[in-house]
Order: structure tokens, then sequence, then C-alpha cells
């Protein structure tokens, strides 16, 4: 009792004040650990944020379209009857989808509040006294101009535009209506405009009109006079042969050289108008069974799409063949169950378009990446007619004198698996082909996303880094690891290491403006060193072995790299010496003038041989640090076991040591495969970067990375092709998980091993 | 004893010495790679002479100055195909690459002649170079100085003299003249006029941030009102300043003799420096040497890029490294220190290890477009809504800067910390912890009085190594915040300092700029070479100083063990 007392008064360790210090220390203990716990788990957490962040960008792609009613304010817009009077010849919307323009059959052009039908403006096309509209024809939806044809013969072309103002803050739109061709109509019959076609801009136009068997072809230049402003139009009128096709519908090409016809009993013909003496029927193709119900041009006015009402749309472009003749080909076709596509509509910003069928089934197509991304009823039974907003964001649908607006999401509609790993038959190509193309200068190009050429480029740029470092690194970790000298090792392992750090940007420049050029005058010096060292090599060990004792023990076992070194430089400059006589003997020029003359291969400067040694050199430091590590940590028993049995060292690595390391060296190939695979500056430093697909070492590729280096910074927030760079970044990142997460595995696995052993 | 070939190679020594061989080739690479670059990059500040001769190609004679800077050997046939008139028998012919600037008068820096029709040729003492501030360097002799447009001294002659020496004395003294002028006219319109016009742009953005909270206290419109007022005067009066300093420096001009004869004149304010290479000894030479270095590393680029200096690459990595080493060390550590001392070894460790390894694995230019997409866009622009409302649509964070390049980097260089920490704590031996637990240490007591510290050169070594590494990567660097020409540098005197949204330089990116994309590569290639070799060596030195202290760390803990 005393003496707790006496300890209790000298030492005391539960007064206030220590507790309260003491219980201070253990939640500061606590504290630590939970948040270094936290601190540890991030590492996985932060793995998983960068594979889910790209996840997030890249799933909007693949994504189907949605289509709901219009809403405003949160309510439903609802249907309202159709604005004027009369039949729709035609239906469209302006850039925001606020205002509508429906051209009747009385030359009515109503502008149109979407959302509730009050009409906003009116105005008349001049129809001639006594004429009646006898026809109706639009050029493209992009450029929004439309004709009239009239029973006197006569056609009025006529464009609608709408001007935003800001008057205190608020957007206004006004709906112009603009004549290209002048207020007056043109004659381009003798008879009645019964049909009608037209294309052109700024001054060059066509108009295709008349009756089936009697058509004629105006030509109108424009030209402005200088001084006083006034424009005069020469017209030239060309009367065409008769088809004998019982035509429903025309479509003049942009170009103003190819006509459509679109015939009775599914009969599609095609018409050189500028052939030598006067237009000529090229081709007469039965395009379906049934009959058309549709025949519109896609986007950029190449594309002919035709709709049947077996519920097929088809889609048609002109390639050339060998003979240099442009023949229309059957491209690809949109099934849409059986029932008959009443109506089409085509996208105005991309290669993509609409179709109705007579059931109210409305269905969204893509033609590059032959997609359907949506398919929905909106109505039930026959729809008379469809329209799409210019941004694709909202459609009209009109059916029994009532207008319903859908909005629609259908952001990335070009991607497709094929569109993006198989073989596409783009416009104007002569076959399916794997292209990289995201842009363009003009609004109507077809972007081609195929990531096929960046993935072979990228495993072709992998293939022959690979090819030049993994020998040297392994073979060198070999020797570092196993027979060198301590001493020597710890000087020669660290300096390859150091490899490891040099900025990748270093080697690129040098590949690029250093190697690149030397290459091109010593490219067979370069194949000739390939040839030389290893024989200089074996020369000089066979010859080292037979020396003289006395100059052999100079140098102990294990030195042989050093000794090495000046033979290396030697028998290097000496093939870089003698190579141009070599040339001269065999080739009788320059190899590199042979290579392309002789056998055919385009030589480019900045080709995959630079990159394969630029690249080998960035991944021998890599390979040869992990497969030294695992050579070097063999249990030396093993190969002591070995010797002592009468094995050479050589039998020892090959048969013992190698084995025993072999996950290891895997392991490194693996690594180093990863880094050669996602390598950005090197590539894009020293090659062209022309996606080309082509195993040829002498021409350049481009790699996924360094494809996003190049085109990231220019790419539009949001945009489809913004959100396939994702994509890329994406594969690139699974290859290198799925790479590194196995060599990991596998280290795991081996340090197990030679725990136990 | 005498071993027959076939014996030889069952032995399997061939394939030993093979082995042997790729490592001489690997240590060659790396040696030719490092000599290779630093003697083209060192070689660049070196003064070359200027050659002075007739160049007489297919009967047309033309007098040449300039510096060497190539020489390569061309086949003779190749030259005879491409119309040039090699006399017979002759197989092989140096060419060289001559700098003869003036660009402002030829239209090319650069051209190539056949030495072996140069004739006559000489380094005259009197050929002077001239670096300028644009169209390059001017080559050429002194003819006179004018003052006002009026002719103050002038020489004839090509011959060295004192009354030259005293006409160039002249020249030199008016040269340093401009160059002080010229630093004034920098000093205001960089520093103050700068500093005015960032103030300006705050008191914009503080007026429209209370229009947006809808304040309609007028008197704080009053204040900002008043600021502006007193700022535009400033504005006014030092523009008045610079008027009359731009008119000092226009003073002077000289008038030079160019190789085709004529007389040409420019204003003293653009020449930079003005020597004569011909004429300097080697005491001259190696001076001139270090004030060519001095330059290249402390002032701001000219020309696009392709002369002067890196100063502002150098800083724009320096403040970058330091931001990311801020970010990386804790978060590197802590993951260490988790693994290595809190964690029970079994699935969860070795899922981080994985994590740890595929983080080291994951490509960089990935890091790049992880860090544009979720920090740039997506964090920046939760940020800018959340706190810069009033600079929209303009954005602050929400663009590529030097913060989210910083972070990136951090996230990039995070496994080279924690392996490395790994390492040094695992080096440090048990018992010492087991010491400071029986003397009733918490745990984390015993991590931050007796681990940390024993680890810290570990946690050293770790952060050189990252930043080794972040200082040459380029591809993220390139999407999320660096640019080719800053305007100005991420630190100065205006408020807040330091301003982690501005985009900033990279001496990793200027080499690929410069050496890529510009528009005179072969004027830049020496500058690229230099800055090749400068980050190089920080890398390498940063390199080298991290395994020294690993090296010493683990002598010093085997000592420990015994």
């Amino acid at each position: 009792m005393s003496t707790e007392n006496t300890a209790s008064t000298e030492l005391d360790f539960n007064t206030p004040a220590a507790k309260r210090h003491r219980s201070i220390r253990a939640l500061k203990d606590k504290f630590a650990s939970a948040s270094i716990a936290f601190g540890g788990i991030s590492v996985i957490v932060a793995i998983l944020l960068i594979f889910f962040y790209l996840l997030y960008e890249v799933a909007p792609l693949f994504e189907s379209a949605k289509i709901e009613r219009w809403q405003k304010n949160d309510q439903q817009v609802a249907p309202y009857t159709v604005p004027g009077e009369g039949k729709t010849l035609y239906l469209t919307m302006e850039e925001q989808a606020e205002i509508g323009l429906r051209v009747t059959d009385a030359g009515q052009l109503m502008f149109f509040n979407t959302r509730n039908g009050d009409i906003i403006q009116q105005e008349n096309i001049n129809i001639p006294s006594g004429a009646t509209i006898t026809s109706f024809a639009v050029a493209s939806e992009y450029s929004g101009l439309l004709a009239l044809g009239f029973s006197n013969g006569e056609a009025q072309v006529f464009k609608h535009k709408y001007k935003s103002t800001y008057p205190d803050g608020i957007r206004v739109i006004t709906p112009e209506l603009e004549y290209p061709l002048g207020a007056d109509p043109i004659k381009v019959s003798d008879g009645p405009v019964e049909i009608l076609a037209l294309n052109g801009g700024e001054e060059e136009w066509t108009i295709i009109g008349g009756q089936q068997s009697k058509l004629s072809a105006t030509e109108i230049s424009l030209s402005v006079n200088i001084i006083t402003d006034e424009v005069t139009a020469d017209t030239n009128r060309i009367s065409m042969p008769d088809m004998n096709i019982p035509a429903q519908k025309l479509l003049l090409m942009p170009d103003r050289r190819w006509m459509m016809i679109a015939g009775k009993g599914g009969k599609f013909g095609i018409v050189d108008m500028k052939a030598v003496g006067g237009p000529v029927v090229t081709q007469l193709i039965d395009a379906t069974k049934g009959e058309i119900t549709s025949f519109e041009l896609l986007l950029g006015g190449n594309s002919v799409l035709i709709s049947d009402d077996l519920g097929t749309t088809n889609q048609w472009f002109l390639v050339r063949n060998e003979k240099n003749e442009w023949l229309m080909e059957n491209i690809r076709s949109f099934e849409n169950g059986n029932t008959a596509i009443s109506s089409i509509s085509i996208e105005h910003r991309r290669k993509g378009f609409v179709t109705i069928s007579e059931t109210g089934n409305l269905s969204f197509y893509s033609t590059t990446a032959h997609r359907t991304s949506l398919s929905a009823a909106v109505a039930k039974g026959n729809v008379e007619m469809i329209a799409l907003s210019p941004r694709s964001n909202a459609i009209l649908v009109e059916q029994n004198n009532q207008l319903t607006l859908w909005a629609i999401h259908n952001e990335h509609p070009e991607i497709s698996w094929s569109a993006l790993w198989e073989k596409v038959w783009y416009e104007g190509y002569e076959e399916p082909e794997f292209t990289w193309q995201s842009s363009a200068s003009t609004n109507d190009f077809e972007p081609k996303y195929s990531l096929m050429p960046l993935a072979f480029g990228t495993l072709k740029a992998a293939f022959y880094a690979m090819l030049f470092g993994t020998p040297l690194a392994i073979c060198g970790a070999i020797y570092t690891a196993y027979f060198m000298v301590p001493a020597m090792r710890r000087k020669v392992k660290p300096f390859i290491e150091l490899m490891e750090a040099l900025p990748t940007v270093i080697l690129g420049f040098l590949a690029g403006l250093w190697l690149a050029p030397f290459m091109e005058v010593n490219l067979a010096g370069i194949f000739l060193t390939l040839l030389v060292l290893p024989a200089s090599i074996i020369a000089f060990a066979f010859a080292w072995s037979n020396a003289p004792k006395s100059i052999r023990y100079l140098i102990p076992d294990g030195w042989d790299a050093a000794l090495l070194i000046p033979v290396i430089i030697i028998s290097t400059y000496f093939s870089f010496a003698i190579a141009p006589f070599i040339e001269q003997m065999i080739f009788g020029t320059e190899m590199r003038y042979w290579v392309t003359s002789e056998l055919g291969i385009p030589y480019d400067q900045r080709n995959a041989l630079v990159v394969g040694i630029a690249m080998g050199f960035a991944v021998i430091p890599t390979i040869f640090s992990i497969t030294e590590d695992a050579i070097f940590a063999v249990p030396k028993h093993l190969s002591y076991g070995s010797l002592a049995l009468g094995a050479t060292p050589w039998q020892t690595l090959v048969r013992v040591v190698m084995p025993t390391a072999s996950p290891g060296i895997f392991s490194a190939v693996m690594i180093g495969m990863g880094r050669a695979v996602g390598e950005t500056m090197i590539v894009l430093m020293a090659t062209g970067n022309t996606p080309i697909m082509d195993i040829n070492i002498f021409e350049g590729m481009r790699t996924l990375a360094a494809n996003i280096a190049v085109e990231m910074p220019e790419s539009e927030v949001g945009s489809t092709h913004f959100r396939i760079l994702f994509l890329a970044a994406f594969v690139l990142f699974l290859f290198t998980f799925f790479v590194n997460t196995l060599a990991e595995l596998v280290r795991q696995r081996l340090r197990k091993k030679y725990g136990s052993l | 004893m005498r071993q027959s070939f076939t014996e030889w190679t069952k032995s399997g020594a061939p394939w030993v010495w093979l082995n042997a061989g790729a490592v001489a080739i690997c240590l060659i690479m790396v040696v030719g790679l490092l000599s290779l670059i630093a003697v083209r990059g060192l070689g660049h500040f070196w003064p070359a002479d200027i050659v002075q001769g007739n160049y007489n190609e297919n009967n047309n004679t033309i007098r040449l100055t300039g510096e060497r800077v190539q020489v390569v050997s061309v086949p003779a046939d190749q030259l005879r195909d491409s119309g040039v008139k090699v006399p017979e028998g002759v197989e092989e012919m140096q060419r060289t690459l001559l700098k003869i600037g003036n660009r402002d008068h030829g239209g090319t820096d650069f051209i190539w002649v056949l030495d072996a029709f140069m004739k006559g040729e000489q380094k005259p003492e009197m050929l002077f170079a001239a670096e300028r501030r644009e169209w390059g360097n001017f080559y050429g002799y002194l003819r006179g100085i004018k003052e006002d447009g009026k002719i103050v001294s002038s020489y004839d002659g090509y011959e060295k003299s004192a009354e030259y020496m005293e006409v160039w004395n002249d020249f030199q003294a008016r040269i340093d003249r401009a160059t002080l002028i010229r630093d004034q006219i920098e000093d205001i319109e960089k520093g103050r006029i700068g500093s005015i016009n960032y103030e300006l742009e705050r008191l914009r953005l503080k007026e429209r941030s209370l229009q947006l909270k809808e304040v309609t206290d007028q008197s704080r419109y009053q204040e900002i009102d008043n600021r502006r007022a007193e700022l535009d005067a400033d504005y006014e009066s030092l523009q008045g300043e610079l008027l009359a300093l731009y008119t000092a420096a226009n003073r002077d001009s000289i008038t030079a003799e160019i190789s085709n004869g004529k007389i040409v004149e420019f204003k003293m304010a653009s020449v930079v420096r003005a020597f004569l290479p011909n004429d300097m000894g080697i005491g001259g030479k190696i001076l001139h040497y270090f004030q060519k270095v001095w330059e290249f590393m402390s002032t701001d680029p000219r020309e696009a890029n392709t002369e002067g200096g890196i100063f502002p690459a150098i800083f724009g990595t320096v403040m970058m490294v330091i931001i990311m080493s801020v970010i990386v060390t804790p978060f590197g550590v802590v993951a260490a220190v988790y693994l290595r001392e809190y964690a029970k070894q079994g699935f969860v460790t070795r899922v981080i290890r994985i994590a740890v390894n595929n983080l080291a694995g994951v490509p960089s230019i990935v890091y790049g477009v992880f860090g544009l997409g979720f920090f740039v866009y997506f964090l920046g622009g939760h940020i800018d809504d959340a706190f810069f409302p009033e600079a929209k649509p303009a954005p602050t964070f929400g663009t590529p800067g030097l913060m989210w390049a910083s972070i990136t980097l951090a996230l990039l260089t995070v496994p080279v910390v924690i392996v490395a920490t790994e390492e040094g704590l695992t080096r440090i031996p048990r018992a010492v912890r087991e010491g400071s637990l029986a003397l009733g240490a918490t745990k984390f007591e015993t991590l931050i009085k007796i681990v940390i510290p024993m680890a810290s050169p570990a946690i050293m070594t770790g952060v050189i190594l990252a930043i080794a590494r972040a200082a040459g990567e380029v591809a993220p660097l390139m999407l999320v915040g660096v640019v080719k020409l800053a305007p100005s540098l991420p630190l100065d005197f205006n408020y807040p300092f330091l301003h982690l949204d501005q985009k900033f330089m990279h001496l990793g990116f200027h080499i690929y700029d410069v050496g890529f994309q510009s528009p005179n590569v072969e004027a830049a290639r020496p500058l690229v070479y230099a800055t090749a070799f400068l980050l190089v060596a920080v890398i390498a030195l940063l390199n080298l100083s991290a395994i020294q202290i690993r090296n010493h760390l683990r002598e010093k803990f085997k000592a420990l063990e015994m």
C-alpha cells in the first residue's frame, strides 16, 4: 500500500492531465491510421478514377439515340393544326428549331412558331398569271434552296434564310426570302413543268424540268457587272433525249454532271449531262423489286438514298472503275422491318437520314457507320411528312393535318463498331478501306474515324522498337547479371538506368533531326553494321581466347564488355566507311535509291526504322533493368550446383538460370512493350505522322498516342472527334493496364517462388 | 592451349561474348548520344570565324562572307545530275553550309557552297558580326556612325587601323547606351504598364462581379471608377515617358558594307551585341563564350524562339516542378507508409501494388488526356462557375494552366515517390521501430519521430527522381498548359503573385516546338541542341544525386544492422 502511495505521489500516470494527454495521443494515432489508410487506398482510387473518367467520356459514343415530345417549361408541346391552307409540299425548320417553314401547293410560304403553330410571317411566291404549280424541287437541305415549277413551263428558284438579332438581349429570329436567280420566273420547259430538279450555287446553275418524255436542261450562268452591280443571267437550254423511263422524280448532283431518275417499277436511271454529244443514260438499274417511295440526295450530294415500299433504304454512289468510268454502286442497305417507307428526311450536318414507315415508325440511320441509332413509333398509321431541324435535335411530324414536334438526342450516330474497326466504303472511294481522316475544310465532309490505321501504326512502331531493343536489352542484362565482375556491374547498371531518365523528347528530337537525315545518306552503312558487328565480335573473341596467356591474364574474366568497346567502335566506323563502295558494287547506286527504284518501296526520311532505333533506345533501360534484377535474384546455389556438376557457365545459364528467371524476363518484355505502345514524343517527332497501313520499314506511321497529341488541342470539346480521341486514350489505357497487371502478377509470383527456394 | 573453333563454339563462349557485346553497344550508344548533344549544344556559343571569299559557280562570281556551320561530302555524280559543272575525274566534293546572315538584304540566312569553287578565302580582321533583335545576324564592314541622321564618324578601307578601332569603340559605346535605354523601355512596357493593365482587368472583373451580385451601392462602383481614372492617368504619363525613350533609342544608326559591296544602314537600337570574331584572341573568345552562355540562360527568346535565351522556359519548368513536388511528396509518402507500415500484407496491398505499377505504366499521353478532361474541363469548369463567374465567358481555371499541369504530373510521378520511399522504409531495421514502441510511443509517434526522419533521404531520392521525370515529360503538358511563348512569367509582382491559372513555357516542349514547328529550323537547330544539353544535364545531375543519396543510405543502414 505504502509503496504504491509513494509511487503515485512521485509519478502519477493517472492524473487528469496525463489521462487527457494519453487519450489525445491515442486519438491522434487513430486519426493518423485512418488518414494514412485513406492515402494508401487513394492510389487505387486514382487508377480507378482515370479508368472511369475515360469511360465516362467515351460512353456517349455508344449510347443509342432518344426521342421524346418537345418540352417547353416542363410541359409537353401539344400537337397543333397545320398552319395555312392546302397540301404541304415541303416542311423544314431553321437552325434553332424555333421557326418552321411550310411550303404549300398554293405557293404560300408559312413561317410558323414550331411550339404552337402560330404563323409568324407569310410569303407568297408569285405565280405567273393563268398558271398553276405543277412541281416542286429541293436543291439541298443544307443550302435552303427550293424551286417551284409552273404549268406554263416556268420555274421559280428561291431560298429561305434567317437572321438573328438581339434587341434588349433577347434573340429574335426573322425569316427572309431570297431569289438567287432573280425575282422573275425562268423559262425551263416548253410544256408544263411536271418534274423538276436543280442544283448549283454562286454563278453556275442548272435546272432540269419538263414532262416525263420531254425534259430539258437549262444552264444559267450569272455575271455581275462590277460598275453597276447589276446581275445578268446567261441562259442556255438544251433539250434532252427521251429516256424511256417513267420518271417520278429527278435529282441533280452538285457537280451538275450527273442526273438521277427514279422511275416506276423501281427503275433507277443515271444520266451523264456532260457526255460528249449531249446527255446520255449511262446506267439503268432495277433498284428495287417494289416501288421507289423516296428518292433523296445525302448531305454533300454524292450519295443517293432510295427507299422502297418493302421497307429497305439503299445508299448508292458513283464509283470509278479501272476503265475510268463512273458507275452507280449499291453501297449499303438499311432495313426497316417489312413495312413500306413513306417518307425520309436528310440530316443537314451529318451523313445520316431519318425514315418513317407506313405504320408511323421512325428510324434514324447513319450511313458511314451503317448504324441504326434509333427506332421508335411516333404515330399510328401513315404520316404525310417529316422534317428534321438543321442540328438534328428536333423533328416535325405531319399527320392528319396536325403537326407534332419531337425532341431528339442523337449526339454521335456516326460511330459504330464497324466504323471504328472495320473497312468502310466511304463516298468517292473505289473500295472499302481503313482510313483515319478526322477533319476537313468543308461542311459536307464525311469524317473517317477508323482506328485501325492508328492501332496498326502503334503496333508497327512498337514492333520495330522491340525488334531493336529487346535483344540488346536482354543480352546485355544476362551478361551484366551473370558474367560481369561486380566492380563493373556497379558502374554499368546505374549508367544504363540513367538512360531511362533521358527525356523522350530528346530522343525524338535527335531521331528526327539527326538520325533521320543521317540514315538517309548512310542506309547501307546501317545494314552493313548489323552484319559486321556480330561477326567482328566473334572474330575478336576467338582471337582473344587463342591469345597467349600473358596477354589474356592482363584482363580477368568479366571485363570482356570493356574489351569489346574499342572493337565495336572500330568495326562500326569501318562499316560506315566501306558502305558507299559496297552499295555501289551491289546496287550500282545508293541503297536508298535502289530501294525506291528497284524494290518499288517508297522511302520516307522519317520512317519506321528511325522510330525503331529511337524508341528501342527508350525501351532498352526498362527491359534491361527488370531482366537484370530477375536474373541476379536467381539463388546462387542453383548455379553453383550446376557448375559443380561440370556444366559450362553458358550451359548453366541456359538450362538453370534462364528457366528460373524467365517469368521475370517475360514481365520485363511486357512492361517494355507497354512503354513502346504508349510512347508519344519519339513517334511524333521521328515519323511523318501519316496514318497509313503498311508494314514497310521505310515508311512512317501514325500511332494512337501521337494522334492524340496532334489532334486533341484542336478538337471541339464534347464533339464526336473529341470523344474518339478519348476512346483512343482509353484503348491505350486498357492495353497498358492489361500488360502491366499481367507483368506485375507474374513478378509477384516469381518473388514468392524465390522466397521459397 | 589452342582451341579449335568448333570446340570453342560448343562451350558457349561466343554467346557470352555476344552478350558482352550487347552491354558494350548499350554503353557506347548512351555515351555517344550524350556526347553528341554536348558537342553540338556547347559548340554553338563559340564565336566562329567569319570567312570571306569569291565564290564562282557556273562563271558567276560573287563575294560571300559568313560562318562555316557544317561540312559534308557529296558524290560528284549527284552534283552533275543537278547541273553543276564538276571537273572530270572528281569523285567527291566538299560542300559547306555557310551562315551568311543579312536576311534583310539577301532573303536567306544559309547557303550551301562547294569548297572547290571558293577562291581567295581569307578572314579579314575588320569584318564584324552583329546579333540583332530582328532579321538574324549581320556580317559586314563598319563604314560609319550616324547620329540623328548626320554622320559623326566614318571609315573607308578593309585593313585594321587605329582609326578603325576608334570608330569601333564609338560603336560599342553607343550600343551600350542603346541597350540601357532599351532596358528602361522594357521595364516600363512589361513592368509598369503590365501592372496597370493587370489592375485594370482586375477592376473590370470586380465591377462585373458587383453587377452579378446585384449590388446597388453606388459608392463601390464610384471607388472602382476613381481607381480606374488614376490608373489611366498613370498610363498616360508612362506613354509620354516611353515616347521620349523611343526617340532617344532611335537616335543612332550605323552604316556598313555587306558582302556584295552595298552600303546598308540600320538602327543601333536593333543591335544586341557586335563583335569582331576574327580579331578576338583566345581569351576574348572564352569571355564571349561565357557571355553567350549567360545570355542563353537568362534572357527571353527572340525571333520566334530561334534566337536569344530560354529563361522563361527554365523558369516555367522550375515553377511547375516545385508545385508538383509539393503535391506529390505527401501523397507518395503516405501511400508508401501505408503499404509498408500500416497495411496487413495481403490482398489489399497486392492490389495497391498492381495499381502503383499501372500508374507507372500508363502512357503519359493518357495522363494528358485525363488531365485535360477531368482537371481542366470538369474540375476547372466547376471552379469557374463557383468562384469566377465575373470572368465568364473567358475561362480562368477552365483552361489549361500551370496548376493543372502540376497536378497532372504529380499523378504521373507518384509511383516514383512511392517505390523509392518504400525501399527506404524496408531498409530501416525492425529493432528501431520496436525500441520506440517499447518506450511507449504510439505507432504514429514512432512514424513521425523515428521512421520518417530515418527514411527522409529515401523520400528525397524519390522526389528528386520524380522531378527528373517531370522535367523531361512533354506529351501530357502539351495538352494541359504548355505554350510556345508565354507573354509573362507565372510569378510576378502583381497580386496574387503566383498565377496558377497562367500558361507557361517548358524546356522539353521548347525543344519540340523550336526543333519541329519553327519557321527557320536551320537557324534554330544549334539552340535546340543547347536546350537539349541543358535539359539532359539537369536530369542527369538530378538522377546521379538521387543514386548517390540512395547508396549513402544503404551504407548507413548496413552499419545499423551490424
